[in-house]
């Protein structure tokens, strides 16, 4: 493999450094804090300078001029999972910070979604995707000392099969290991008892992130307080629900082969502090109290691109937010009625009013920065007209009440959402409004997120308002096969057979053949409803340059610098 | 006296364990529980299947009967172990000593404060002779009580921080990061004491023994300093049970806005992880600062005054 290809995820030069004081007319920015809960967009449409951070996100990468080393970046997320073990945390604030602490077997090109070498130089895939032979890099060390070698490898991958709860994600990627069989110190091979091919963008992600063997064998309370890596970072400090402190790992030389530059990080520490309030978040950037933010909210963007920030999106791959139906509910049941609330939805007209002008609608059931992504739009288009004929055609007809209904059975479901983005409510309010309009009656129902799991799996829901994050077109199987765990209760069908196929396709074309094929099924037979991509947008002072996205549409920090 | 600490001490306990068991079965009838938590993780990954969710609980212990889970957890508790956080593995007692000093250092300024600034504006307002200045100021606590927490906050960092830049908008390092948190949770607090102390010390000035203090020629400061002061704060050492109530929860509003960790912090992730462990262990710990405070307002109120005489009624 040749990688000539570097990311180009990157913030743009800050041009110009305004007098902070002098953007912050005290009156004006308290009226934004406060009304901008109430009046989203009312502020000036004032697209200055700032305004190219999210062009920047686009523009080709050069080679940083003048990078200064040195300093502290100071990153304000909302929230903290409690835990620093990458290989147990899901949460995208948490993995902000800890995604240093850790390197890879491999990494995935945002840009082109490819598997390329970090830690692995180079690695061989069996016909099957059943086993994956890894050649490691020399010289790379855990930072209490030992080598990173095979043996490090197989201690790791033998440990997260029997972690607990916490580590659903890592034993989905594992999912079906046999074994890891040590060839020589950098050579070592694992296997699967059936065909696992999203194994090795799996070895891309933080949760297969190794651990040095000593920390790898702790129990998962001890790693959840710290854990040793052999990432670019070390952990200094971590204050639950407060600050996780990582500091520049002296002598660091073996990085992702896609990162700008090679050697040491250029910061000396990474601060990530947990601010939950978004407001507060903002008015830090803007007053310079911290560098780097995440979850900008819609009314913070104006304000932001006022004070200079840049701001950087990405979309996240993996099934963007949409309605999973459950097969088991009788309204639901009907195709007709999935067929009319899909074309009843009016895609556009939900991310202008709700989200970030970096949103965009969804276009599959994958999202369109997932690699293997098929653009299925042309099922995912608004047509009311349609809608209701398709209602009409199988039997239905308008009550009085202006619903639809067959044979007494009304055309209404209820939807059943979390609140784990800020998003979430306006959109179905909206949506609820678009279905009364076709004659469709949604009603809504509030779940707490940390019974998420429990919900989905009694399937206690008509339809449910989700999305997951994975670079990796497999993360439909774990959704939509019948063999698996069938939240969805969907009926054993040949979509079994091509996420099948396609978990165990070894050659890349073959693979993204029956990846369309698939998604093409999911969208035109309507298992999920998709929406709106989830998108990561990120506010980055005037002065930090190199913040980069990874493949999972998470930040990456080794290049990042900050202007003196 | 003996007799009367001991049947508070006796009572004080009951209270602990009536705390404990209302929360348990509360947080028990809730529905889903931590091992579902601990799966839901940030809401990432497709879902975990149903029989997989069963064999956690079994594991954690969590499919055991309501009273065999509250047994075993009562009998450790009573032995000084509230369990292990679910969310981080980290031992409650460890996790709340932890968060502790922090919203302790709050707190306390938030009292000092809320006591200087309450009782200033009680003394000034029943001091001052001039009309319209003594209503202006006793209007003020009304108006204090009534605003949010949330909201003042938000205003103060807004100004003081993000537009001025006078003091940090986030974190507990060194004391220029509690004047904020201090002064929002200060007011609230501060406006209920002004409001006891200033309509007891309107009393008091009305009472005989004025009349006679000032018949015997005792000049204006002494006789509100001394003699109203004195009795009126009685009741202000009263409420102060409630203002302890207060400012736990208070700390949980002004936590979150300052980005402070504490153990209103901790309540709020723990109640929106469902932790249980965690929120039983802050449960008790409020429950605790509560009787304390009331079982010390008890012994000192006879200090204060001598009409007051502890374990009559008892005897």
């Amino acid at each position: 493999m040749n990688h000539t290809t570097r990311p180009t995820f990157r913030a743009g030069a800050a041009r110009h450094r305004a007098s902070r004081h002098t953007l912050l007319a005290p009156g004006a920015l308290g009226a934004t804090l406060l009304l901008a809960a109430c009046a989203p967009g009312g502020a000036t449409e004032t697209d200055g300078e700032g305004g190219d951070g999210a062009a920047a996100s686009a523009l080709p990468a050069s080679a940083p001029e003048e990078v200064t080393p040195g300093g502290a970046l100071r990153f304000a997320v909302g929230s903290d999972q409690g835990c620093v073990d990458p290989q147990q945390v899901g949460s995208n604030d948490t993995i902000y910070s800890i995604r240093h602490l850790v390197d890879s077997l491999t990494d995935q090109d945002p840009e082109t979604g490819e598997i390329v070498p970090w830690l692995a130089e180079s690695w061989e895939v069996n016909d099957d995707a059943s086993a994956y032979t890894f050649h490691l890099q020399e010289g790379a060390t855990f930072s209490d000392g030992t080598p990173v070698d095979a043996e490090a490898v197989k201690t790791n991958l033998d440990r997260a099969t029997d972690i607990g709860a916490r580590g659903a994600l890592i034993k989905g990627y594992l999912d079906g290991y046999a074994g890891t069989t040590v060839e020589d110190d950098r050579t070592f091979t694992v296997e699967f008892d059936r065909p696992n091919a999203q194994f090795l963008q799996a070895t891309s992600t933080h949760t297969l992130g190794l651990l040095s063997p000593e920390s790898a064998a702790q129990s998962d309370d001890e790693r959840c307080a710290s854990v040793v890596g052999s990432g670019p970072f070390t952990l200094e400090n971590y204050e639950p629900n407060s600050s996780i402190t990582l500091a520049k790992r002296e002598g660091y030389d073996w990085g992702s082969s896609l990162w700008q530059h090679t050697g040491e990080a250029y910061l000396d520490t990474l601060e990530f502090s947990v601010v939950p309030e978004s407001g507060v978040r903002s008015g830090s950037l803007q007053s310079g109290q911290v560098d780097v933010i995440g979850n900008i909210a819609p009314q913070d963007e104006e304000p932001l691109k006022a004070a200079d920030a840049q701001l950087l999106a990405r979309a996240n791959p993996g099934i963007p937010f949409g309605l999973y139906v459950n097969h088991d509910n009788e309204v639901l049941s009907d195709p007709a009625v999935t067929e009319a609330i899909a074309l009843a939805i009016n895609r556009e007209e939900i991310v202008e009013t709700v989200y970030t002008t970096y949103n965009v609608p969804a276009t599959s059931v994958l999202a369109s920065t997932t690699p293997l992504y098929a653009d299925q739009s042309e099922h995912l288009r608004f047509d009311p007209v349609a809608a209701e004929a398709a209602l009409t055609e199988a039997g239905y007809a308008k009550g009085e009440d202006g619903v639809y209904a067959k044979d007494g059975q009304r055309a209404s479901f209820d939807i059943l959402w979390f609140n784990n983005a800020a998003t979430n409510a306006p959109t179905l309010e909206l949506i609820q409004q678009q279905l009364a309009s076709v004659g469709i009656e949604v009603t809504l129902t509030e779940g707490q997120v940390a019974d998420w799991a429990a919900t989905v799996a009694e399937g206690n829901f008509d339809a449910n308002w989700g999305n997951i994050t994975r670079a990796d077109a497999d993360i439909l199987r774990g959704s939509f096969h019948t063999g698996l765990a069938n939240s969805y209760r969907l009926e054993p069908s040949d979509l079994d057979d091509v996420l099948e196929a396609q978990a165990g396709a070894a050659d890349p074309a073959e693979r993204a053949e029956l990846a369309a094929r698939a998604q093409a099924q999911i969208v035109t037979e309507r298992h999920v409803v998709p929406v709106v991509e989830l998108t990561t947008v990120l506010g980055v002072g005037p002065t930090v340059q190199g913040v980069a996205f990874d493949a999972g549409s998470r930040v990456q920090l080794y290049d990042a610098w900050i202007e003196r | 006296m003996a007799r009367y600490v001991l049947l508070r001490l006796g009572l004080a306990v009951a209270v602990l364990w009536a705390a404990y068991t209302v929360s348990f079965v509360v947080l028990y009838l809730l529905p889903g529980d931590p091992v579902a938590a601990m799966a839901s993780g940030g809401m990432e990954g497709a879902p975990v299947g149903a029989e997989e969710l069963a064999a956690l609980r079994a594991q954690y212990g969590f499919d055991d009967p309501f009273l065999v889970q509250y047994g075993t957890r009562l009998w450790s508790a009573l032995h000084g172990d509230l369990g292990a956080s679910v969310q981080s593995g980290q031992a409650v007692t460890a996790a709340i000593a932890q968060a502790l000093p922090s919203t302790v250092q709050l707190a306390a300024s938030a009292l000092v404060l809320s006591v200087l600034i309450g009782g200033g504006l009680a003394l000034v307002a029943t001091y001052t002779s001039v009309g319209w200045v003594r209503q202006f100021l006793l209007a003020l606590p009304p108006v204090a009580v009534s605003l949010p927490t949330f909201w003042v906050g938000l205003v103060l960092v807004q100004w003081f921080s993000f537009t001025f830049g006078l003091f940090p908008a986030m974190g507990d390092q060194g004391w220029r990061s509690v004047v904020l948190p201090a002064v929002t949770l200060a007011v609230p607090i501060g406006a209920l004491i002004a409001q006891v102390l200033a309509t007891c010390l309107q009393d008091a000035l009305r009472e005989p023994y004025v009349v006679t203090a000032r018949a015997k020629g005792i000049g204006r400061i002494a006789i509100h300093a001394r003699h109203a002061l004195r009795n009126a704060s009685l009741p202000v050492l009263t409420v102060l049970g409630l203002v302890i109530g207060n400012l736990i929860a208070g700390s949980v509003v002004v936590e979150t806005v300052f980005s402070r960790s504490g153990v209103g912090r901790l309540t709020v992730s723990s109640v929106s992880f469902q932790d249980l462990p965690v929120v039983q262990g802050v449960v008790v710990l409020g429950a605790t600062v509560f009787v304390l405070t009331n079982l010390l307002v008890d012994l000192v109120l006879p200090l204060a005054d001598p009409r007051v005489a502890v374990g009559r009624s008892y005897s």
